[in-house]
């Protein structure tokens, strides 16, 4: 660029300064795409600074309208109030939990999520580590690179998946992906939600432990509430049996993790595919000893693709805020 | 003085000797993975040549005269040298849905028929093709290693995958593995093209005359064709640079349809992103150099065996075998594909 246009973009800024978003801790799309967002924005970086939060607001912050916040950063009632012209929160995260919606409400701060953009994502890996554990290919490859195929020789069987039946739960945006692929590949797809959803033909259950009963694989694709925090309990893995697989892309504290890790260890189901851990990034030792266990380091985000349409959808979401226009993928409020 | 042997006089083992025979010349895999038990029946008697020390030119022409069927599975070849110790033989069962093993022309010039796995292992193949494709394209395995090895709680967040949806796959070989593989793939959101000896006239897929062609309009290869003459080393330098830097290939088809050489080559110098493989040139021995490589998944040769398979193929072996005998049509019969 020529100092003639940099002069005329500094001009410009003066007249039309970038708008300010508060950022209390980065998610990934900052930290790998702060560039892109920088060019339209400008980011208050409140973990940055040497004040404590409530001082650095009141100080730096106060009239700031929009915060850019990830799953696993507080947006707290008091940080709510002490920004009297907040209007927006942007969170790159599919769960809210960690918003306090309640003075959302109150206030009338918007909140823009990232809807169902992690959705397919997700019931790829839940796929993917049902495959991997039910057919041994994390196992298999450890086999061979350890010469074991060589010396040892075959390789221990894997079963079919082919009219297995797949008892999903929580059959949200997440659930229905999951189903959706498992399909072709001819599974009996079983489910247990809060709801039974009219629009599917999947078999309904109304408590997860009659859903365990009569499925050979469960697999946890619902939130993290009250209701659901260690839903799968022993009785649960019982009912599951010693055939039965458990893939888990929801939340680690969805399962009694210990109760599990019990059960695996003593043969009472057969085994599981983890995205999530109760401790994450913690996994408990057992699990690491064990050949039927598939363990994945779950990610925020989890493919280059969806991260880059995660930061076009942040843009999108603070844009249409500062110009007055609709959000991208509001979360709706009102009861 | 004795009493004369009538039929209902015959003991259990000379009705044995009287049955019709099926020569084996090596167990199938079958036999010890899920039991030669599956494979019995009352209407034919195996006679397995390994259980003999006398060579086959010697064994066979004792029995030659009541052997009606040969059962056979790959490393076993039926050439025109066995068919002619055994004139009686009117059909050629095989484990295997591959037939390369077989003389075909030479049993056609017989009015031998010939029978092979049909389509019991095509839902277990596809589904470790595309359970590894997930793998290359999502790193499970490789990311299964490093929180094994303690490293996501020390070094953070292993790098991100790439997305299956929107992906430009390319099967090579439409036949049924490769449908189904197709089929699987469709409900991941992925793109599918294919080539194949023709085009399928039943297929919406879009069809590449050429497997170089292929490889420069798609992501990722699924190797899902028969090892042939023509589909020997098939995949080569060409084709592994026309897939590119950013492209898979997963083979579950046989190890010589891929130049290994040349795709080590490939993967050590970043010209191709990553492999999922369960089939090699010289099985169970894996060149080393895949061992070190991150963005490689290795199976034993696994694709077919799950135990359900496995049971399907001993009820469709003996359906055939018995089927044949009572001059029935068999329930999976080979017919070449003019």
């Amino acid at each position: 660029m020529d100092c003639n246009g940099y002069r005329q973009e500094n001009h410009d800024q003066n007249l039309f300064p970038k708008p300010k978003v508060l950022v209390l801790e980065p998610p990934p799309v900052f930290i790998y795409h702060e560039d892109k967002l920088s060019q339209k924005f400008h980011f208050l970086k409140a973990w940055d600074s040497p004040l404590p939060l409530d001082q650095f607001l009141t100080t730096h912050a106060h009239s700031v309208q929009a915060i850019l916040s990830h799953g696993s950063c507080p947006v707290t009632t008091n940080t709510i109030r002490l920004l009297p012209s907040l209007g927006l929160i942007v969170t790159t995260s599919a769960g809210l939990d960690q918003i306090d919606l309640q003075e959302c409400r109150r206030r009338g701060v918007s909140v823009a999520y990232a809807g169902s953009l992690f959705s397919a994502d997700v019931a790829d890996i839940a796929v993917g580590l049902l495959i991997d554990a039910l057919r041994k290919i994390s196992a298999g490859n450890r086999y061979v690179t350890q010469g074991l195929w060589a010396n040892n020789g075959d390789f221990s069987l894997g079963s079919k998946l082919g009219g297995r039946k797949v008892g999903i739960v929580g059959l949200g945006s997440i659930g229905l992906e999951v189903g959706k692929r498992l399909e072709p590949f001819g599974c009996n797809i079983l489910y247990c939600s809060r709801n039974k959803k009219s629009s599917v033909s999947y078999p309904y259950y109304s408590n997860v432990c009659e859903l365990a009963a009569n499925c050979e694989v469960l697999i946890i694709c619902c939130e993290l509430n009250d209701q659901t925090r260690h839903v799968i309990n022993k009785e649960v893995l019982l009912a599951l049996g010693k055939k039965g697989l458990i893939i888990n892309v929801g939340r680690g504290a969805i399962i009694d993790e210990q109760e599990m890790v019990r059960c695996l260890m003593q043969g009472e189901i057969a085994g599981a595919g983890l995205d999530v851990f109760e401790n994450e990034p913690h996994v408990p030792s057992e699990l690491i000893s064990l050949d039927n266990v598939v363990l994945s380091p779950h990610r925020a985000v989890h493919t280059e693709e969806t991260l880059m349409a995660l930061v076009d959808l942040v843009i999108g979401n603070l844009e249409a805020f500062f110009s007055n226009k609709p959000l991208l993928s509001p979360v709706l409020l009102d009861e | 003085m004795g009493v004369s042997n009538t039929d209902s006089d015959k003991t259990q083992e000379e009705e044995q000797q009287d049955l019709p025979k099926v020569v084996l010349f090596r167990p199938p895999p079958a036999f010890s993975l899920i039991g030669e038990e599956s494979f019995a029946s009352n209407k034919f008697q195996f006679l397995k040549t390994y259980d003999s020390q006398l060579p086959l030119d010697q064994y066979l022409p004792t029995h030659s005269h009541s052997i009606k069927a040969i059962l056979s599975s790959a490393g076993a070849p039926v050439n025109a040298d066995i068919l002619q110790l055994l004139p009686e033989v009117g059909l050629v069962v095989t484990t295997s849905a591959g037939l390369n093993h077989v003389d075909i022309p030479e049993c056609r010039r017989r009015g031998i028929k010939i029978a092979n796995a049909g389509h019991v292992y095509s839902d277990d193949v596809a589904d470790l093709a595309v359970g590894l494709l997930i793998d290359v394209l999502r790193k499970v395995s490789a990311s299964d290693r490093y929180v094994r090895q303690g490293l996501w709680a020390d070094k953070g967040n292993y790098p991100h995958g790439s997305k299956l949806g929107g992906k430009r796959t390319g099967i090579v070989g439409l036949g049924n593995i490769g449908y189904e593989v197709a089929k699987r793939l469709e409900a991941f959101g992925c793109a599918v093209s294919y080539n194949s000896r023709k085009k399928k006239p039943y297929v919406s897929y879009p069809f590449y005359h050429n497997v170089c062609e292929l490889a420069a309009n798609c992501d990722a290869l699924i190797i899902c064709c028969g090892l042939s003459d023509e589909t020997r080393h098939m995949i080569n330098k060409p084709v592994l640079s026309a897939l590119g830097k950013e492209g898979f290939i997963v083979n579950i088809g046989r190890g010589d349809i891929i130049d290994e050489k040349e795709m080590v080559s490939c993967l050590m110098r970043g010209e191709i992103a990553g492999a999922g493989l369960d089939v090699f040139e010289n099985e169970p021995n894996v060149r080393k150099e895949f061992f070190a490589m991150d963005n490689v998944v290795l199976s034993p040769h696994r694709a077919v065996f799950t135990p359900e398979s496995l049971k399907d193929l001993s009820q469709l072996v003996v359906g055939n075998l018995e089927a044949f005998l009572s001059n029935k049509p068999l329930l999976s019969e080979y017919v070449d594909n003019k």
